[in-house]
């Protein structure tokens, strides 16, 4: 997914730098319960452990987590879909 | 409103848990829940439902702590005896959690005060140690549309079940129409109760309190629950509405409260 198509699509951004799991996911999950269905969360993580917690924990409750990458030496982009209604 | 970040420190391993999340935690959060009597069922029970952030939580007891009260009320420390178990039960449960809310009535609950009180309330939690109030709080509820969730201990033994007959399910008296009589059940000194039973027991009402207000899971309505110590089994009977009962039935004699007499005779430990 290119930088344009990703600006295109994102809702809303948290950052999470500094914070480590599970608030990083909870803080993610809680953000998403917020926002309107459908709508991408764009979450900046830079606890290692969490890039593949998070998105891990987001697919397990069902959220579409549509990419998870670095973007500097310490930093992670992870872009994830809000659920529809339930 | 956003959960701050202690909140979602405090509550995290909760809120993670799928069917809770933020939406959940809130519910807890405006939940309101009364609890009759602070002593072994009470304690437990309302020391879960503080953890776990319900809002506002009733504590109703009449009674000093006593020494002897302290095998099993864990609400209150050596250093509480001779208080108010109210007073002594509001600062356990505002040092475990400063966010919820302890309305405290130290007077005696009657027919007179009962349903003035629980109006106010979500859910009731019955942790009474007498026939007579455990009748009053189940008649009470039935008239103010309150979902009880009720539990007894007695020696080696427990009960647990919840009543919300304005849901359907049976009350407490289509199982126990009547309190019984006088000398029929051990009294409260002779019966004796295993600390831990009362709080095996307190812990399910907490359990099932936070299943009813967030909705999880299967409530014990119309489930009646018998726990035994000794050899640790839980037996579960099915349980009906009595269509003859005397408060829900289709023609209730009983349409006011009525205040039984409280005598030591046919006390249940708690």
């Amino acid at each position: 997914m290119t930088g344009e198509e990703v600006k295109g699509i994102v809702e809303k951004e948290l950052n999470l730098k500094g914070k480590i799991c599970p608030y990083t996911f909870i803080e993610t999950m809680l953000t998403l319960e917020e926002m309107e269905p459908d709508k991408v969360l764009r979450v900046i993580i830079d606890y290692p452990p969490a890039a593949c917690e998070v998105p891990q924990s987001l697919k397990n409750e069902g959220y579409e987590v549509l990419e998870v990458c670095p973007i500097n030496g310490t930093d992670w982009v992870i872009l994830v879909r809000n659920k529809e209604m339930e | 409103m956003r959960f701050s970040e202690e909140q979602i420190h405090r509550y995290s391993r909760q809120i993670i848990l799928p069917g809770i999340g933020g939406k959940g935690q809130r519910k807890l959060q405006e939940a309101k829940v009364f609890v009759m009597g602070a002593g072994g069922l009470g304690s437990p029970a309302a020391l879960y439902l503080a953890a776990a952030g319900v809002g506002t939580i009733g504590l109703a007891d009449s009674d000093v702590v006593e020494l002897h009260n302290l095998q099993r009320q864990i609400l209150h420390r050596t250093a509480d005896v001779g208080l108010p178990k109210v007073e002594s039960g509001k600062r356990t449960l505002e040092s475990l959690n400063p966010e919820v809310k302890v309305h405290t009535y130290p007077e005696r609950i009657t027919s007179a005060n009962i349903r003035e009180i629980i109006k106010a309330y979500d859910l009731v939690l019955d942790g009474s140690d007498n026939f007579p109030t455990r009748f009053l709080v189940n008649d009470a509820c039935y008239f103010e549309k309150k979902t009880l969730i009720s539990g007894a201990i007695l020696r080696f033994d427990g009960q647990l079940s919840t009543f919300k007959p304005h849901a359907g399910g049976p009350c407490y008296r289509c199982l126990f129409p009547e309190p019984p009589p006088p000398g029929s059940v051990p009294s409260c000194q002779e019966a004796g109760v295993l600390g831990a039973v009362a709080g095996i027991i307190g812990i399910l009402q907490a359990n099932e309190a936070l299943k009813e207000i967030t909705g999880l899971g299967e409530s014990m309505v119309g489930r009646f629950l018998m726990f035994n110590a000794l050899n640790l089994s839980f037996h579960e009977v099915k349980i009906q509405r009595n269509p003859n009962c005397l408060l829900c039935g289709g023609n209730p004699r009983i349409r006011e409260l009525i205040q039984y007499s409280q005598s030591c005779r046919g006390n249940v430990a708690a």
